[in-house]
């Protein structure tokens, strides 16, 4: 068994409303910025997987970022591997 | 016996005891069911109360789908029995896929806390059958996540098939329009305010009808809703619902512990 630590990165799907990156959008002009578009605001959640192997671990991520970190009608996911817990800390 | 209509309590439900005093002005023996018990202890209909199960962490509903009790109440549902949702509880069954489609943040992006209006789109299901067709229904809205979506397709089948069972509609019972009109405050989908299971056992709707069921509280618009369910339970296991005598109906709520 090894600890693998992943992040899964949850965004709304395109065509699906983002009333948060819409405000987050419209208070840019406040900022004195312009030319920025596309504003998107999702959810990351972080989580360490004791698994045998890294596809192991990854495949329980996958279960849970589809079936409780995600709302597959309305939103998607991405998972991205981060450096072994420890390392770095 | 009376019939007994069981309310699910989860950590952060704000609504269960009012939703056991609506159930039992409507007819029945409310009876509190905590979020741990995996069983419904008998009960003839469930309602999944409004509030903020698990604090609404994630996405509103999603951590109560995997609670012990929804085990339960999606086995109880897959049977046939008679299940409710209510603003939370709405939020709760679409994430468990009890019912269609998800509630998204309110267009506006506010929490809206005030009064709506509602029709039926079918009187003859367990939910409406006391409902007066096509009147429109006066009962407070209480939600961030309130906005119905679902994909067009998903909606056209919902429409064909009769799954959409209530709208939000103008004083003059005319359907609301979509973003932008202040009488579908959320900018629900086609202004849907519930919908249906495809088997017809399973409801949901953001607005109120407990908040709504005694003239005290302003609206008394949604006990027809929380009579329907109780008469239905009532047909379903073979008992009678208690003798209502109208309004005047005060008898004290014996609520559980939890």
């Amino acid at each position: 068994m090894s600890a693998h630590r992943f992040a899964v990165n949850v965004l709304p799907k395109d065509g699906i409303l983002d009333p948060q990156g819409r405000a987050v959008e419209g208070s840019l002009g406040h900022l004195g910025v312009a030319g920025v578009s596309g504003v998107r605001v999702g959810r990351r959640v972080e989580l360490t997987v004791e698994a045998g192997s890294e596809a192991e671990a990854r495949a329980i991520v996958e279960q849970l970022a589809a079936e409780l970190f995600s709302n597959p009608l309305i939103e998607s996911f991405a998972i991205e591997s981060m450096p072994a817990v420890g390392a770095g800390r | 016996m009376t019939v007994r209509v069981g309310v699910v309590v989860f950590p952060g439900s704000n609504c269960d005891r009012d939703t056991l005093r609506g159930l039992e002005l409507a007819g029945a023996e409310g009876v509190a069911l905590w979020h741990e018990q995996g069983s419904l202890d008998g009960v003839a209909a469930v309602v999944l109360p409004g509030g903020f199960a698990y604090g609404d962490y994630l996405r509103a509903g999603v951590i109560a789908r995997f609670s012990p009790v929804m085990r339960a109440v999606s086995a109880f549902a897959a049977e046939g029995g008679l299940v409710l949702g209510i603003c939370n509880g709405f939020q709760v069954l679409a994430e468990a896929g009890l019912v269609p489609g998800a509630l998204l943040r309110n267009r506006g992006l506010r929490f809206l806390g005030r009064e709506v209006r509602i029709a039926a789109e079918r009187v003859d299901t367990p939910f409406t059958s006391l409902v007066a067709d096509g009147r429109p229904l006066r009962m407070p809205i209480a939600h961030g996540e309130g906005c119905y979506y679902a994909d067009d397709t998903a909606l056209d089948e919902l429409e064909r098939a009769g799954q959409v069972l209530f709208r939000y509609v103008h004083e003059d019972g005319v359907r609301a329009g979509a973003e932008g009109d202040p009488a579908n405050p959320n900018g629900s989908a086609r202004a849907i305010a519930g919908v249906l299971n495809a088997r017809g056992n399973v409801a949901g709707l953001m607005p109120h009808p407990e908040r709504a069921a005694d003239a005290v509280l302003g609206s008394e618009d949604g006990l027809p809703i929380l009579r329907s369910l109780v008469n239905a339970a009532a047909r379903a296991a073979g008992e009678a619902p208690r003798q209502l005598v109208g309004s005047a109906n005060r008898a004290p709520v014996a609520v559980g512990p939890g």
